[in-house]
C-alpha cells in the first residue's frame, strides 16, 4: 500500500499530473508550431521567386547573353555556366580540405589542438563573407586584376569551414567498434579511415558540401571584388586567366536590381529562380550518387 | 577441499607465482619447440606465448588491475573468467595494445610476446595487431559485403595472391561458407547475430594472425550460436592460440585448456582487479586452491 496515493482508485488523472499534461502540450504545440513556420517561409519565398521569375524564363534566356548595353531582351546564358564552374572549382578545393580537416580533428588531433581548430572553424563560419572578399582581393586582385579562381577561392574560403565542421559531426557518429574493429586487424590507421570511416560518414560528408555549394553559388558581397568587371562583348569562361572575371548569377541578380529598368527586375527574379533551380538539381544529384554508391558499396 | 598452502586472504599473488616458478624449471629451455600438445597436456611441453610479469593497468590515477603474472602457452585456449569489473577485458585488450587509444591508460611492469616487449619503445602497434587479432563481444562487421568483409584486411596487407581461396577458407573454418557462399556479394549486416559473430572472428584469422583474443564473444548470442562458436576453438586452437574472456562459466570449463580467474581486491578501499588463481581448468573447477575461486566456480560468491 503505498502512501502517496491509493491505487483502489479509478484510473484517473491525480495530483499534479493535469499540470504537467498541460506544460507537455505547450512545449509540443510551441515546438511544432516553430517547425511549421520554418516550412512556411521556405515555402513563402520560393513561391515568391518563382511567381516573380517564372514570367522570364524561356530558353533563350538560359542560353543567351544579357544585352550588351542593358535595355531588356537577353539571357544569363554566360552566368549559370560562369556560376557552375565558379563553384565546382571552389568545392574542388573546399571539399577535400574541409574533410581532410575534419578527419585530422577526429582521428589525429589530440584533445587541445583538436579544440583549438574547432573553435577557429566556428569563427571562420561566422566570418562575414564581404572580409573574405576583401582579403582575397588584397591578395590576389590588387594588382593582378579580377579573375575566376580568385572568385571560386573566396568561395571556398566561405565553403571550408561548413564542410569540415559537418563532415566532422558525421565522422564523431561513425561507431568506435568499427575504428577497433578495423585496428585489431593490424590495418593502419589511413586504410582504416578510407576503408571504413569514409565510406560511413559518406552520406553526411555530402549533405554537408550541399549546403555549402548552396551557399556559396548564392554568395555575391566576394564576388563583387574578385569577380565582377566582365567584358560583356567577350565572354570568358577561363578560370585561370589573370585579369579575366567570369560572369556569375549572383553580380548579375545584383545588377539587374540596380537597373531602373522594371523588365530587368523581372530578369533579376528569373535569375534568382534559376540560381535557386541550379542549387535544387545539385542537392539531388549529390543525393542519387550517394545512393548509387551505397547500393555498391554496402550492397 | 582447500590444499595443502593457501593461508586464508594471504598472497593472492604470492601464491601463483611460486607455483609458475616451479613450472619455469620444469618447462622446456626457452626457443625448443613443443613436439606434442594437446589439449590437457602436460606443462612440460608448454611453449609460452606471452609471458606476463607483474603487469599492472590503469587509467589515469585510478587502477584497474594489479600485479599481474602468467604465461599463456601456444595452441591452448586460455579463458580468463572473474565477476564483473574485476579488469578482465581491459587485460585482454593490453595484450595487443588495443587500450593504446584510451586516454590516460598506463601499464606498468614487463608483456613480453614471444620474448619480445609489446611495449617495448621500437615496437610497431600496427604489427602487434597484425600478428594478436581481436573479436569484440558485439558482433561488429564492416558495412561491406560478406566478401568483403573477410577481403579487406588480407587485401590491405598485400596478401592479394588468391584472395577468394583465403576468403573461401576463413569462411570455412568458422563452418561459416555453406550458409553464406550463395550470397557473398550480400552485405554482411544481413546476416543473423551469431553470423556475424563467426564474420567476425572469420575476419580475424583470414590473415593468419598467431594469437586470437576472443572478448566474450558469444555474449550476445543465443545457445546454438554459442555451442558454434565453442566447437570452432576446439577446431581452431589446433593452428592458433587463443585468450578468451567469459562470463560463463561453464563456456571456460567446456573450451579452455588454462583457467584464470580475477576478481577484485577491495584491500585499502580502492577496488582492483587482480589474478587470483591460474591454472588447467579442470583444477580450477574441480580441486581450486583458493577458496576464493572455489566461491566463483560454485556460485558461492559475494
Amino acid at each position: 500500500m503505498s502512501d502517496l496515493f491509493d491505487p483502489t482508485q479509478p484510473l484517473t488523472a491525480t495530483g499534479n499530473l493535469r499540470r504537467r499534461e498541460a506544460v507537455n502540450r505547450l512545449a509540443s504545440g510551441g515546438a511544432r508550431a516553430a517547425a511549421l513556420l520554418a516550412v512556411a517561409v521556405l515555402g513563402v519565398v520560393v513561391y515568391s521567386v518563382a511567381q516573380r521569375g517564372a514570367g522570364s524564363l524561356s530558353l533563350s534566356f538560359l542560353i543567351k547573353p544579357p544585352p550588351l548595353f542593358g535595355g531588356p531582351g537577353g539571357g544569363i546564358g554566360p552566368e549559370i555556366v560562369g556560376t557552375i564552374i565558379l563553384v565546382a572549382l571552389a568545392t574542388a578545393i573546399a571539399m577535400p580540405l574541409g574533410v581532410l580537416v575534419a578527419l585530422y580533428v577526429t582521428e589525429f588531433a589530440g584533445r587541445r589542438s583538436g579544440r583549438v581548430i574547432r573553435a577557429a572553424l566556428d569563427l571562420m563560419q561566422g566570418f562575414p563573407s564581404v572580409i573574405v572578399g576583401l582579403l582575397i582581393f588584397g591578395l590576389l586582385v590588387a594588382g593582378t586584376g579580377q579573375s575566376g579562381y580568385a572568385g571560386s577561392i573566396a568561395l571556398a574560403i566561405i565553403m571550408l569551414p561548413l564542410i569540415a565542421r559537418s563532415s566532422q559531426e558525421v565522422i564523431l557518429l561513425v561507431p568506435g567498434s568499427l575504428r577497433e574493429a578495423a585496428d585489431a586487424l593490424g590495418v593502419s590507421r589511413w586504410r582504416t579511415i578510407r576503408g571504413v570511416v569514409l565510406p560511413a560518414a559518406l552520406g553526411g560528408i555530402l549533405t554537408g558540401t550541399i549546403l555549402a555549394v548552396g551557399r556559396a553559388a548564392g554568395e555575391t558581397a566576394p564576388l563583387i571584388f574578385c569577380d565582377s568587371i566582365f567584358n560583356a562583348s567577350a565572354f570568358s569562361t577561363n578560370l585561370f586567366a589573370a585579369n579575366h572575371a567570369i560572369p556569375n548569377i549572383p553580380f548579375e541578380i545584383f545588377t539587374l536590381s540596380e537597373q531602373a529598368d522594371p523588365s530587368s527586375f523581372s530578369r533579376a527574379w528569373g535569375a534568382a529562380l534559376v540560381l535557386l533551380g541550379l542549387i535544387l538539381v545539385a542537392n539531388f544529384a549529390a543525393r542519387a550518387l550517394l545512393a548509387h554508391s551505397r547500393r555498391r558499396h554496402a550492397g | 577441499m582447500t590444499p595443502d598452502s593457501s593461508p586464508a586472504g594471504g598472497g593472492q599473488f604470492g601464491e601463483p607465482a611460486v607455483r609458475r616458478r616451479v613450472r619455469i624449471q620444469t618447462g622446456p629451455p626457452p626457443g625448443s619447440r613443443p613436439k606434442t600438445n594437446g589439449a590437457g597436456a602436460g606443462p612440460a611441453a608448454l611453449e609460452p606465448v606471452f609471458d606476463v610479469r607483474n603487469v599492472s593497468l590503469s587509467y589515469g590515477s585510478t587502477p584497474a588491475v594489479e600485479r599481474i603474472t602468467l604465461k599463456i602457452y601456444r595452441n591452448m585456449v586460455t579463458a580468463i573468467i572473474g565477476p564483473s569489473g574485476c579488469g578482465k577485458t581491459t587485460f585482454l585488450r593490453c595484450l595487443n595494445r588495443m587500450n593504446d587509444s584510451i586516454p590516460g591508460f598506463g601499464i606498468d611492469g614487463e608483456l613480453l610476446y614471444h620474448g619480445h616487449d609489446v611495449y617495448g619503445s621500437r615496437v610497431n602497434r600496427v604489427e602487434v595487431r597484425r600478428r594478436i587479432g581481436m573479436v569484440f563481444q558485439k558482433p561488429n562487421p564492416f558495412a561491406k559485403s560478406i566478401y568483403d568483409n573477410v577481403a579487406w584486411a588480407p587485401r590491405n596487407l598485400g596478401l592479394k595472391s588468391g584472395l577468394d581461396g583465403r576468403v573461401e577458407r576463413a569462411l570455412r573454418d568458422t563452418a561459416l561458407w555453406d550458409e553464406v557462399k550463395d550470397r557473398l556479394k550480400a552485405s554482411a549486416l544481413g546476416l543473423s547475430g551469431g553470423q556475424q559473430q563467426r564474420l567476425c572472428i572469420a575476419r580475424a584469422i583470414a590473415i593468419e594472425p598467431d594469437v586470437l583474443l576472443l572478448d566474450e564473444p558469444a555474449s550476445a548470442l543465443d545457445p546454438i550460436a554459442t555451442a558454434a562458436i565453442e566447437e570452432l576453438m576446439h577446431v581452431l586452437k589446433r593452428r592458433y592460440t587463443i585468450v578468451i574472456v567469459t562470463h560463463n562459466m561453464q563456456q571456460a570449463a567446456r573450451v579452455a585448456d588454462r583457467t584464470a580467474f580475477f576478481s577484485l581486491d577491495t584491500a585499502g578501499g580502492k577496488r582492483v582487479g587482480t589474478l587470483i588463481e591460474y591454472d588447467d581448468t579442470e583444477r580450477i573447477f574441480t580441486n581450486p586452491r583458493d577458496p576464493r575461486t572455489r566461491d566463483y566456480v560454485t556460485g558461492r560468491f559475494g
